[in-house]
């Protein structure tokens, strides 16, 4: 359920560096109105790319892939906000949401130059390296500050649905090759 | 008319023997990714109520292309067997999702 930008950007964004990271310390964990905006705002990143992907992409694969991660994407965040809504919790803006959207801008911008089996490529390799870094802060980060159990559930269900797409978008990258 | 009361009855039973005695109605869910049971045996004639019970889209999708039958998110469909056969299936949008159906004639 999270979101999408740029591979290498990603992973260093999430994995390494500032972004999820430093959310991520115990001393500063994220609270649940936060969590929410991020992976509500990591969901919107990836739908955003897969739409940028169904215009641009040229192979059948790719196309089918944005078309998969556009349906579960839209699936899990309009789940998130039927639960927000229930809960009565209103999602709130935080850094690592802004520097998540800041990325993705970037991001979304470089795929944007760039047309056919070069799209392709550099699509599907952003999208595994998302997936792999939004799962690693799903895992570490995220679920385990999650303290509503609905939203954990919720995060869980998402964590075991992005490692699929991970798998998936793997899988098109070596078939791209 | 003792002869035709016979020969009714006759084709009476000759009819219970080639209509399955009755068919089964078996449900096989999706939830949170899994397919459960993962292993069904069923019969020819036999219904499959398919229950999605996640908020994603899944399908229920034969490798041999015997069926392939799509679950909106929180829907149901039903299929009727009709070949006999080990089918191996799996969901096309999440393919880690995978399961056996059994078909016996």
């Amino acid at each position: 359920m999270l979101i999408r930008w740029s591979a290498a950007a990603a992973a260093a964004m999430m994995l390494s560096s500032p972004v999820l990271l430093q959310g991520a310390s115990a001393a500063d964990k994220p609270t649940d109105p936060q969590i929410a905006h991020i992976a509500y705002t990591a969901g919107v990143i990836d739908i955003n790319a897969a739409k940028q992907a169904q215009k641009k992409a040229k192979s059948k694969d790719v196309k089918a892939f944005a078309k998969d991660m556009l349906r579960d994407h839209e699936a899990v965040n309009k789940q998130a906000l039927a639960l927000v809504k229930k809960l009565n919790v209103t999602p709130e803006d935080n850094e690592t949401s802004k520097a998540l959207s800041k990325q993705a801008a970037d991001k979304m911008a470089e795929l944007d130059k760039l047309d056919g089996a070069a799209f392709d490529k550099a699509y599907v390799a952003n999208e595994v390296a998302y997936h792999k870094a939004v799962n690693g802060a799903l895992e570490t980060q995220l679920i385990p500050s999650a303290s509503n159990a609905e939203l954990k559930s919720l995060l869980q269900t998402g964590l075991k649905i992005f490692q699929g797409h991970q798998q998936h978008a793997e899988h098109v990258a070596a078939e791209l090759k | 008319m003792p002869g035709r009361l016979a020969s009714i009855a006759l084709a009476a039973v000759l009819l219970s023997m080639v209509v399955p005695a009755r068919a089964a109605t078996i449900e096989i869910t999706m939830d949170n990714l899994v397919i459960a049971p993962p292993e069904v045996s069923a019969k020819i004639g036999d219904t499959i109520t398919w229950v999605n019970r996640d908020f994603f889209a899944h399908t229920a999708t034969a490798r041999n292309g015997d069926f392939d039958v799509m679950l909106p998110p929180k829907k149901s469909a039903t299929s009727v067997l009709k070949k006999a056969g080990t089918i191996e299936y799996y969901c096309r949008y999440h393919p880690n999702m995978k399961a056996t159906l059994k078909i016996e004639p």
